[in-house]
C-alpha cells in the first residue's frame, strides 16, 4: 500500500486470530473442554479465596460430599436423574433450533398429569405396581407433550416466538398446580396431596435392602432407568432415523430442508411434543420416585432450566447428557452443603460461561505474531 | 448540451481500478459527471456499475485511479467523506430503522441536534426540504407504515439533507411499481433543475432512454462506452454495448432429437418474497433430451420461475406440468419423487447444509427409499457407501465423507451438489447459475455433466446470465424479462449469429421479439 511508506508504523508482537479450516480433532476437543473446566475451577477458587475460604479444601469437600461414598454418590444420581430427562427434553428441541425454555412446565405438568392418576383417581388405591407405573409413566408423557404442543403448534401455525410462550406456559403450570395442591387434592389444608399408595411409587434401591442389605439407605430410584432409556432411544433416534436426519437438517439448514421436501410445520410440532414428553417424564419420576406425593417445593425446583445448560454442555447429544447431568447432580448436592444458594450456583456459572468460550478456540486458532499492524 | 469543460464537470473519475478476490471488478473505468445532468450507467449485473458507484461513496477504496471532485483530488475513506464532498448515495437495499419517524431517520448519525431532539423543529424542514424538491412524505410518519416509494423519497432526503449535490441512485426502479417509478422520474428532473446531478445505475434501456441526458455503459468492469449522448445512440446499439459479441466458446454438443414434452409451464403468475409481481404471464416448455435456456438480467423473475416449478414457490395463476402430472402449488415432495431435480442458485444457503457431513448433504434426495434407509430407520454404512461412490464418480476433492460441506471450495460444493441430483437420474432437472464462482476447470466440469444428462434422455432447463453458456449449451434460449417471456430463440448446432445474439440483447434489455423483427424488416425494407 502507498501509506505504508508515507507513515511508518512500529512493528510489534500482536495476537492474531485466524479461523480454522479443519474440524478440530477429538483430542484436541476433548483438551480444550478439559481447559475450560480447569479455568473454571481456577476462577472459582479465587472467588472461594477472596471471601476466605480455602479453595482446595473446599474442591474436596464437594468431590467428596457427592462421590465419598455410595450414600452420597446414590444422593448425587437421584438428583441427576430429573436433570438428565429435562436436558434431553431442551436437547432435541435446540437440534432443531426451537428454544424450549418451557421444560420446567412441562416437567411440572408431567408431575400433576402422573398425581392425577393416583388422586383423581384414576385407579384404586390397590393396583399393582405393574399397572400403576405404566399408567402414571403414560399421563407424564401425555401431559408433558400436550404441554410442548402449544408452544409448538403456536410456533408452526402462527409463527409465535416459542421462547415467549413456552416461558409463560411456566408459570402457568405452577399456577395450575398450586390451585390442585391448595384446594382439590390438599391433605388437610396443607399445601400438599395426600402420600401416594405404595403401588403408585417408582421402587427404591432401598426397597430391595431386606434381601440385600447392601442396599440399605439407597435412594436411587427406577426413573434412572427411564432416563438411560430415553436417553439411547433419542440417541438412536437423532442420528440413526429419517426423521431424526430430518430434524438435524432442519436445525442446520430450513430451506435446505424446505428444498428436500421435509416439512417443518408439522416437524415443529412434533419435535415439540417429544421435547415436552422427556421433561413429563421427568416430572412424572420425580414424584414418584421422590416425592411420593404432589406438592410444588421440590417440583418446581428449576430442573428444566438446568436441563437447558446442561443440553447445551453436552453439544445436544444425548450419551454425554447422562455424564454432565450426574456432574450437575454433583454440583448441587454438594453444593447444600456448603451453603444454601451462592457459591455452588457460581461455580455453575462459571464452568458454562467458560465452556462456551472455549468454543471459540475451536472455531480459531490463535496465534501470536511479530509484524506491522495492517 | 454543452461540452465537457472542467468548469463544468462536477464528478470525474480516471483509471479506476477495483479488484476483488478473483475478479478485476473495475479495470481502469473513466467516468465523468457534469453539473446538473442525469447520468445513467448500464451493464448487466456484476459488470461492475455498483463498484464504481461504491467507490466514488466512499465505501470501496480504489487499488488504482484518482478521484476528482470541482477539479480537486479527493481521497474517501469513508461514505462520511463522500457525503461532506457533496456525494450521497441510494442504495438498492434501504438503510433506515422502521420503528423510528422519518425525521429521525434523517437526523440518525448527525451531530445535531446535540441533545434535547426538538423534532418538531426538524420535522418543518425536512417537511420544506420535500416541497422543494417535489418528495412527499409526512415527516413523523414511521418507517415501518411508508410504502417502499415513500422509503426511498427518505433516502433521498437523508442525502439532501447532509447537502448533497451529487445523488447516486442504485437501481432505484427495481423496488417501485410503475406508477411510483413516474413519479420518481418526475423527482429526478426537478432536482436536477435546481442544479443537483444524479447518477442512474440501472439495466433497463427504456428507463435510461426516458431519464437520462448522457450514458456510459460497463461490461465486465471495462467502460464500453463513456458520457455517450443519449439522443444520439439507439437502443440496439446500447444494447450491443452492453451484452456485448464475444465469440462463443466451443462446446462439443452431439445432436439429439427432442422426445416427449416434459415440463410444460402455462401462464404463469406468481409474486416475489415482498409480496410485488414477479411473474406476468409466463409459457413455454421444455422436451425430453434438450437443454433449454432462460437468458435474462438477475431479478427479473429467474428465481422466481425455479421456484414455482419445484415447489417452493406458490402461483397465483397458471399450471405447470411434469410429464402430465400437476406440479405448481404441490409440496416439493411430489416433484422430487417424480423424477424432478433442482439446482438451485444459493448454494449454501439453499442447496446444502453447511455443518452437515458430505453423507448428510448426497442422501439430501433419496433418504426416504432404500438402500439407505428402510421402515424409517437409517442405512449408515450404506449412506456412505452412496457417498464415496459419488466422491469417487464426481471428484469430489475431500479427505473424507464425514467433512462437513462448509469446509469445501465452491468448486467442490457444487460438484456435491450435481452429483445428488444427478444420482437420482433425473427425468426433468432445472439448474439456477450452475457455474457462477467458479473456476475454468469446474465451469467445463459442470458443462459436460449437463450435456451428459441430454444425451441420456433428460430434459434440463438452464437458467442462467452467461449468455455464452446458454448459446454454448441450449437448444432454444428463452429471453425473460420482468416475469414475462419476450421471445424465444432456437441454437443450430454450430455458432449463433450476430441478429440472434443482438436479438438476445435487446430482448433482455424488454423488447419484444415481435417489435425486433418488425423493426427489422422495416430496417431492411
Amino acid at each position: 500500500m502507498a501509506e505504508s511508506t508515507l507513515t511508518k508504523k512500529r512493528a510489534a508482537w500482536r495476537v492474531k486470530l485466524e479461523p480454522r479450516l479443519e474440524e478440530p480433532s477429538a483430542k484436541h476437543s476433548l483438551l480444550v473442554t478439559l481447559g475450560a473446566v480447569v479455568v473454571a475451577l481456577i476462577l472459582g477458587g479465587v472467588v472461594i479465596a477472596l471471601v476466605g475460604g480455602n479453595p482446595i479444601l473446599t474442591y474436596i469437600y464437594i468431590a467428596r460430599a457427592s462421590f465419598g461414598s455410595l450414600g452420597v454418590l446414590s444422593d448425587t444420581i437421584v438428583k441427576a436423574t430429573p436433570i438428565i430427562l429435562t436436558a434431553l427434553a431442551c436437547s432435541i428441541a435446540f437440534r432443531m433450533k426451537l428454544w424450549n425454555i418451557g421444560a420446567e412446565g412441562q416437567f411440572i405438568m408431567g408431575a400433576w398429569g402422573a398425581s392425577a392418576v393416583v388422586l383423581a383417581p384414576m385407579l384404586p388405591a390397590e393396583t399393582s405396581r405393574w399397572l400403576f407405573i405404566p399408567a402414571m409413566a403414560l399421563a407424564g408423557l401425555g401431559m408433558g407433550a400436550a404441554w410442548g404442543f402449544i408452544p409448538g403448534y403456536l410456533k408452526a401455525k402462527f409463527n409465535v416466538n416459542e421462547i415467549i410462550s413456552s416461558l409463560m406456559l411456566n408459570y402457568i403450570a405452577i399456577s395450575w398446580v398450586n390451585f390442585w395442591i391448595f384446594g382439590v387434592w390438599s391433605e388437610g389444608g396443607f399445601q400438599m396431596s395426600p402420600k401416594f399408595p405404595v403401588g403408585a411409587s417408582l421402587p427404591r434401591l432401598s426397597d430391595y435392602a431386606e434381601g440385600i442389605p447392601f442396599l440399605r439407605g439407597l435412594t436411587t430410584h427406577g426413573g434412572l432407568l427411564f432416563g438411560i432409556a430415553a436417553a439411547i432411544i433419542l440417541w438412536f433416534i437423532v442420528y440413526r432415523s429419517r426423521w431424526g436426519y430430518e430434524i438435524r437438517l432442519i436445525g442446520d439448514n430450513p430451506q435446505a430442508a424446505k428444498y428436500a421436501g421435509v416439512s417443518i410445520i408439522r416437524n415443529t410440532i412434533l419435535v415439540m411434543a417429544l421435547s415436552g414428553a422427556l421433561a413429563g417424564l421427568g416430572g412424572m419420576s420425580e414424584v414418584t420416585g421422590v416425592v411420593r406425593r404432589l406438592q410444588t417445593s421440590p417440583i418446581n425446583a428449576g430442573y428444566g432450566f438446568t436441563g437447558i445448560i446442561v443440553a447445551w454442555l453436552a453439544k445436544l447429544n444425548p450419551l454425554v447428557i447422562i455424564i454432565v447431568s450426574i456432574l450437575f447432580g454433583a454440583l448441587i448436592l454438594a453444593g447444600r452443603e456448603i451453603q444454601p444458594s451462592g457459591i455452588p450456583k457460581m461455580i455453575q456459572g462459571i464452568i458454562l460461561v467458560c465452556l462456551i468460550a472455549s468454543d471459540f478456540l475451536l472455531r480459531y486458532r490463535v496465534r501470536i505474531v511479530k509484524g506491522v499492524e495492517e | 448540451m454543452t461540452e465537457s469543460t472542467p468548469s463544468n464537470l462536477i464528478v470525474e473519475m480516471k483509471g479506476i481500478v477495483k479488484r476483488f478476490p478473483g475478479v478485476l471488478a473495475n479495470d481502469h473505468v473513466d467516468f465523468e459527471l457534469r453539473a446538473g445532468e442525469i447520468h445513467a450507467l448500464l451493464g448487466e449485473n456484476g459488470a461492475g456499475k455498483s463498484t464504481l458507484m461504491n467507490v466514488l461513496a466512499g465505501l470501496y477504496k480504489q487499488d488504482a485511479g484518482i478521484i476528482k471532485v470541482k477539479g480537486n483530488p479527493v481521497v474517501f475513506s469513508s461514505p462520511r467523506d463522500a457525503i461532506n464532498a457533496g456525494i450521497g448515495m441510494v442504495h438498492q437495499h434501504f438503510m433506515l430503522v422502521p420503528s423510528q419517524t422519518v425525521t429521525e431517520n434523517i437526523l440518525l448519525g448527525l451531530d445535531e441536534p446535540r441533545f434535547f431532539m426538538r423534532l418538531s423543529e426538524y420535522d418543518k424542514k425536512i417537511a420544506d426540504l420535500g416541497d422543494q424538491f417535489g418528495l412527499k412524505v409526512d415527516p413523523r410518519a414511521k418507517i415501518w407504515q411508508l410504502s417502499v416509494g415513500e422509503q426511498q423519497r427518505v433516502e433521498l432526503l437523508k442525502m439532501l439533507y447532509r447537502g448533497a449535490n451529487v445523488l447516486i441512485m442504485d437501481e432505484p426502479t427495481a423496488v417501485l411499481a410503475p406508477t411510483e417509478i413516474d413519479g420518481l422520474f418526475e423527482t429526478l428532473r426537478s432536482m436536477v433543475a435546481q442544479g443537483k446531478s444524479v447518477i442512474f445505475i440501472s439495466h433497463k434501456l427504456q428507463e435510461v432512454t426516458a431519464i437520462a441526458d448522457r450514458v456510459s455503459v460497463l461490461r465486465r468492469g471495462v467502460a464500453t462506452a463513456s458520457g455517450v449522448e443519449s439522443k444520439g445512440v439507439t437502443r440496439q446499439e446500447l444494447a450491443r454495448l452492453m451484452v456485448g459479441r464475444d465469440v462463443v466458446f466451443f462446446v462439443d454438443k452431439k445432436p439429439v432429437k427432442p422426445g416427449k414434452l416434459v415440463l410444460d409451464v402455462k401462464d404463469v403468475y406468481a409474486e416475489n418474497d415482498k409480496g410485488l409481481p414477479s411473474l406476468r404471464g409466463l409459457s413455454f416448455n421444455v422436451r425430453e433430451g434438450e437443454i433449454v435456456g432462460v437468458a435474462g438480467v438477475a431479478g427479473n423473475g429467474q428465481n422466481e420461475l425455479s421456484q414455482v416449478i419445484t415447489g417452493l414457490r406458490k402461483c397465483n395463476q397458471g399450471t405447470v406440468t411434469l410429464n402430465g402430472d400437476m406440479v405448481s402449488n404441490r409440496d416439493t415432495l411430489f416433484g422430487i419423487q417424480h423424477g424432478m431435480s433442482y439446482v438451485p442458485e444459493d448454494r449454501t444457503h439453499v442447496g446444502s447444509a453447511p455443518n452437515l457431513s458430505i453423507t448428510d448433504n448426497v442422501i439430501m434426495k433419496n433418504y426416504r427409499k432404500p438402500p439407505i434407509s428402510k421402515r424409517g430407520i437409517l442405512d449408515m454404512p450404506a449412506a456412505a457407501k452412496f457417498a464415496d461412490e459419488l466422491k469417487q464418480a464426481y471428484d469430489i476433492i475431500v479427505p473424507s465423507v464425514n467433512t462437513p460441506v462448509r469446509l469445501l471450495s465452491g468448486g467442490n460444493l457444487q460438484r456435491v451438489i450435481l452429483a445428488r441430483e444427478i444420482s437420482g437420474r433425473p427425468n426433468f432437472m432445472v439448474a439456477v447459475q450452475p457455474t457462477r464462482g467458479l473456476d475454468v476447470g469446474a465451469i467445463e466440469g459442470v458443462h459436460r455433466l449437463l450435456l451428459t444428462q441430454r444425451e441420456a434422455g433428460a430434459a434440463v432447463l438452464l437458467v442462467s446470465e452467461e449468455l455464452e453458456e446458454l448459446l454454448g449449451l441450449s437448444d432454444r434460449v428463452y429471453v425473460i424479462y420482468e416475469g414475462k417471456i419476450m421471445g424465444e430463440v432456437k441454437v443450430d448446432s454450430g455458432e449463433p449469429s450476430q441478429s440472434q445474439i443482438d436479438a438476445i440483447g435487446l430482448m433482455m434489455t424488454g423488447t419484444p421479439l415481435e417489435q425486433i423483427q418488425q423493426e427489422g424488416v422495416a430496417a431492411h425494407g
